[in-house]
Order: C-alpha cells, then sequence, then structure tokens
C-alpha cells in the first residue's frame, strides 16, 4: 500500500493520507480525481467500486466526495476524497468505470443536488418522486421543520423537553 | 420424440428484435403497439419487499426494465444525523429487515475504530455466533424460497418453521425477534442462558436433517432444474463492472468472503471453506446458498464448542449519552448473507455521526445488475431472476 500511495502521491498531488493498514484515505483535487480513480482501477488493481458516497460540510460551503475501491486480489482499500463548491455542486462522472457508479451519482443528484453531467439517468428521480424542496441530505434541510410544515398533529399527542419530563417524573417533589 | 425434444430445447434469437439504436438501446415505440408496458411491484407474490419493476415486454420477452423503490424511504441515514451514536443502533437495525445483526455490527465496529476500542474476546465470539445465527435465519428462508419462485412452496413453509426455531434461540439470547440490539459499541449485552447450547444443538439436528431432504425436494426436482439452469447467467466479466458480491460472486467463480478475505471478529479461528460454482445460473447461485447454510451450521457448532464459558462482554467505553467519537473516517465491512455489507462512518468529533452511508449488496444487485439481466429474458424468469439476486430493498433507500 505504501508503493502504491507513495506513487500517487507526486503524480495526483495526493494530500491528508490517513494509513489505517489495509486501508488508506487520500485527498485529491476535483480536476484529478477520477483520473486517480481510473489510475487506481487500470494500472493498480483496485477493480470493486465499494462505495461512492458524500458529506456535506456546510460550514465550510463544501461537499466531500469519496471513492471507495478494493483490490480484491490483494485485499486492499483506499477512499479517495474530493472537495467541491458546495453553490455550484458539480462533479465528474465515473459512469465510464463502473456501471453501478451511475447509480450512486444518481442518487447523489437527488439527495445533495450534485450534479454528475453526462451520467445515465442522472435526472431521473430515484427514491423520492416529485420532490422539489432543498436535496434531503444537505444538512441545512430540516426534517423536523418539513414533518411539521407538510402532516398536521394527531390529536392527543404531545411533545415534551425529554430532561424536564423525566425530572418532574422521577423527582416529583423537587 | 426428437422433435420434442427440440421443441423443449427451443430458443429464441433473442438478439434480432427489438431492433438496437446506434447506442445499443431497444427502440421501443409504444404506439406501434408491439410492446406493452407492465408492473410488477410493490405488492406482488415474487417481489422481495416493497420494490416494483416497471418491464416493457414484447409478446413474453422483456426488453426493457428499470427498478423502482422508494416505497419504504425512512431517511434513516439521514435521522443518524441528528441522533447520538447509541441513539443510532435502533434506526441501523432496520435498514436491512431480515439481517439486522449485520447493521449492527458494522455501526459497532465503526464506532470501536474511530474510537480505538478494544472489543473482549468472549464478546467477539458472541458476536461471531450472533452473525452467524443471523445468517441461518436468512438462509433457511432463501434457500427454499428459491424454489416457491417457481410454485414449489412446500420448502418454503418448511424452512419458515426452523427459521422460527433459531428466532426463539434469538428471543432466549437477546429478548428480541427480528431485531436485536444485542452487539453495542464496546462488546455486547449479555452471556448465553443457562441450557442455550443444548437446544441450539436440537434446532441443528432439525435443520441437518432438513438440509438433506431438500436436496430431493427442490435440486433433483426436474421443474426446479428446468427453470433455473442456464437462466439468470451472470457473465464473470460483470462481477467487478457492476459491484457484485457474495454468493452472486461466488456462484460466478470468485472466491470472494469478507469472512475469509478480512477476517473479523474470530472467523480467522474457524475451519471452513468458500464454496464456489462456475455455471453463475440461478440454480448455481441456490447451490452456493444451500452450501453457505451447510456452512453456517458448522460454525455455529464451532463456536458453541470452542467459546469460552465466561468473559469480559464489554470493553469499557464513555457514557453513551455523552460519548464524542474522535473525529475520523473508517469504512467497516462484514459479509451478510448476500455479500459484503459495509458502513462509510464519518465523525466530526461531536456527539453525532457526520455521516454514515450504508453499502448494501442489493444497491447494486437489485438496481444496476437486475436492470441489466432482465433483458431478454422471459417475464415468467423475472421474479425467480430477482430472488436469485437475494434483493433486499430496505438497504437501497436507506
Amino acid at each position: 500500500m505504501e508503493t502504491i500511495i507513495n506513487d500517487i502521491k507526486t503524480r495526483f498531488e495526493v494530500s491528508n493520507i490517513v494509513d489505517q493498514g489495509n486501508m488508506s484515505f487520500v485527498t485529491c483535487k476535483r480536476e484529478l480525481a477520477v483520473a486517480l480513480v481510473t489510475h487506481l482501477k487500470d494500472t493498480e488493481g483496485f477493480t470493486h467500486l465499494v462505495l461512492l458516497s458524500a458529506v456535506d460540510w456546510v460550514e465550510d460551503n463544501q461537499f466531500q466526495i469519496t471513492y471507495i475501491l478494493n483490490n480484491p486480489n490483494r485485499r486492499l482499500d483506499i477512499g479517495i476524497r474530493t472537495f467541491i463548491d458546495r453553490d455550484t455542486a458539480t462533479m465528474d462522472s465515473a459512469h465510464h468505470l463502473w456501471e453501478h457508479a451511475a447509480t450512486y451519482q444518481r442518487e447523489l443528484k437527488e439527495m445533495y443536488g450534485i450534479d454528475f453531467p453526462g451520467s445515465p439517468r442522472v435526472d431521473e428521480s430515484f427514491i423520492l418522486e416529485g420532490w422539489d424542496d432543498v436535496p434531503p441530505m444537505r444538512r441545512n434541510f430540516d426534517t423536523k421543520q418539513y414533518s411539521e410544515d407538510t402532516f398536521f398533529p394527531r390529536p392527543g399527542r404531545g411533545s415534551n423537553d425529554p430532561a424536564e419530563y423525566m425530572k418532574k417524573k422521577l423527582y416529583p417533589n423537587e | 420424440m426428437s422433435k420434442n425434444n427440440k421443441l423443449i430445447n427451443w430458443q429464441p434469437d433473442r438478439s434480432k428484435y427489438p431492433k438496437l439504436d446506434e447506442n445499443g438501446k431497444a427502440i421501443i415505440d409504444l404506439s406501434s403497439q408491439k410492446f406493452i408496458k407492465t408492473w410488477q411491484g410493490p405488492n406482488h407474490p415474487g417481489v422481495t419487499g416493497n420494490m416494483s419493476l416497471e418491464l416493457t415486454i414484447s409478446g413474453d420477452e422483456v426488453v426493457e426494465a428499470k427498478t423502482h423503490v422508494g416505497y419504504l424511504h425512512r431517511g434513516f441515514e439521514k435521522l443518524m444525523e441528528r441522533r447520538l451514536y447509541i441513539q443510532c443502533f435502533p434506526t441501523c437495525i432496520r435498514m436491512c429487515v431480515p439481517e439486522a445483526d449485520s447493521n449492527e455490527y458494522v455501526l459497532a465496529a465503526g464506532i470501536e475504530h474511530l474510537d480505538n476500542i478494544e472489543v473482549p474476546e468472549m464478546a467477539q465470539w458472541l458476536r461471531t455466533l450472533v452473525l452467524e445465527m443471523a445468517r441461518l435465519q436468512v438462509l433457511l428462508r432463501t434457500v427454499p424460497g428459491q424454489a416457491s419462485t417457481l410454485s414449489l412452496g412446500m420448502g418454503g413453509q418448511w424452512g419458515m418453521y426452523l427459521r422460527d426455531l433459531i428466532l426463539d434461540r434469538f428471543e432466549e439470547l437477546t429478548g428480541g425477534r427480528i431485531y436485536h440490539m444485542f452487539i453495542i459499541p464496546g462488546g455486547v449485552r449479555g452471556l448465553l442462558p443457562s441450557g442455550f447450547k443444548e437446544r441450539m444443538e436440537e434446532n441443528l439436528k432439525l435443520i441437518d436433517d432438513f438440509i438433506l431432504k431438500i436436496e430431493d425436494l427442490i435440486f433433483t426436482n426436474a421443474i426446479f432444474n428446468k427453470r433455473t439452469i442456464g437462466v439468470g447467467v451472470i457473465d464473470p466479466s460483470w462481477v467487478d463492472q457492476y459491484g457484485i458480491v457474495g454468493p452472486n460472486a461466488r456462484a460466478a467463480g470468485f472466491k470472494r468472503d469478507v469472512r475469509k478475505d478480512y477476517p473479523y471478529l474470530k472467523y480467522n479461528e474457524l475451519d471452513y471453506d468458500v464454496y464456489t460454482r462456475t455455471e453463475s445460473d440461478i440454480y448455481a447461485r441456490s447451490q452456493v446458498r444451500k452450501n453457505d447454510l451447510i456452512t453456517t451450521v458448522d460454525l455455529i457448532r464451532q463456536i458453541l464448542a470452542k467459546m469460552p464459558e465466561k468473559g469480559d462482554l464489554r470493553a469499557k467505553t464513555p457514557n453513551v449519552m455523552h460519548w464524542k467519537v474522535p473525529k475520523g473516517e473508517t469504512y467497516q465491512r462484514s459479509e451478510s448473507s448476500r455479500g459484503e455489507y459495509g458502513l462509510y462512518l464519518v465523525s466530526d468529533g461531536s456527539e453525532m455521526p457526520r455521516r454514515a452511508n450504508l453499502r448494501g449488496p442489493s444497491y447494486t444487485h437489485a438496481v444496476s445488475l437486475l436492470e441489466h439481466m432482465l433483458i431478454n429474458s422471459n417475464i415468467a424468469d423475472t421474479h425467480a431472476i430477482m430472488v436469485s439476486l437475494q434483493t433486499c430493498p430496505p438497504e437501497i433507500e436507506r
């Protein structure tokens, strides 16, 4: 793994390397991410795309996109992190490398609003149907507020502050 | 007689119709009246769970298939971002209803990895036991369940009875039948009850007998063979291209099993082989699962024989109500009955996960792979092909 990391460190300018034994996480620039993933797949034997995920770092106005790749023969894993601007939220597509990458990208478009131009059926709804609100996995989407606005409360149900309620229940005389 | 055989073995030349465009996509004009659009699911006896297939058929041949999910979306991953780590467990386990324990394990392992917690040996044995019991109860439903898709329902009913016995063992060990929450960060919740091993052995003997009998009931059945051999073939070149894992990959000749390749818990102290086939059709996948069933029964016996009687159940952990998991990210995997089951966990150093993304095998099997496999199949085989991939819709729409 060390040899692979040393190789990609110079060729793809990867940084922020976290070595966890058989698994490493590295960060690379947005423009080089798909090229790095292609290199790892074609040259280093990371033929299995395990996961394509996103993390919303709303306070930095960035999305982190993570590709987790696996080399089944050498039993190694690598996580490629890249950061994109949250306002424009566009990333290069990897659908030409793996068929199921298009499914991951379709979900990321729906749930985070990250676009992958050219990815098959990326604009078709995947899980949500007719959704026109903020993409729900974004941190600024408030699930509680959405529920209160969308659904009416059932009669006879109330909500309590858990700490206050338990204090009253356990220590009624205090 | 020879003419009849010729008729039975006749296969249409599916390469010529419908016409394909320059991108290799079928040209489908519904107004031509040569095609019918039909939906299989979400309420359909042949659909495993809440998902549906939008099928375009020509005659009895599927020319286009689209998987639709979203009937069961509960936003678990979003909810987990607003909950303490310990509160994530009741949410996380519901991501795959039939095999909840894999969810518990990957979440606990992720937290332990980020906070550098060593799980005591006794707890590791108990976790291994629970994961194998979970696999056993799933396979008791799945192996004969494949025959049920072809109207051989008896094995399926029988398997459900035996599965219930394993759920009884789960109930006495954990208090729950389906959702157990036995695996917690740092260890497990309890020891084996008194007499558990003996009662489990009684159940395993019944399952041994069941395995012998389903060989005659299902695997030598002429209808089952006719409907499964050569049907729903996965080309080995698709395995990495579509992210195929578990029994579906093993039936295509790939010796891949997370328990062997990336040993976790006590699997490296257990003796077993990974069974593979090369035909890669429905029959081969059923055989792989039947052999997984045999292996699991054997592994449970090995675990019960090797595990110590007593020991620490939990490592020392921070108070779960105020547990701030150190900043970092990890990917933890386990081998579920359907294949690699993983969790990508990101912590920002707070009391709640920043991101928890579950990777279930069905995500790829039931969407990109199934949509591809169904093209040119007979509509009567669609549910058998889907069940042979062992799809579990809740893990697609976490």
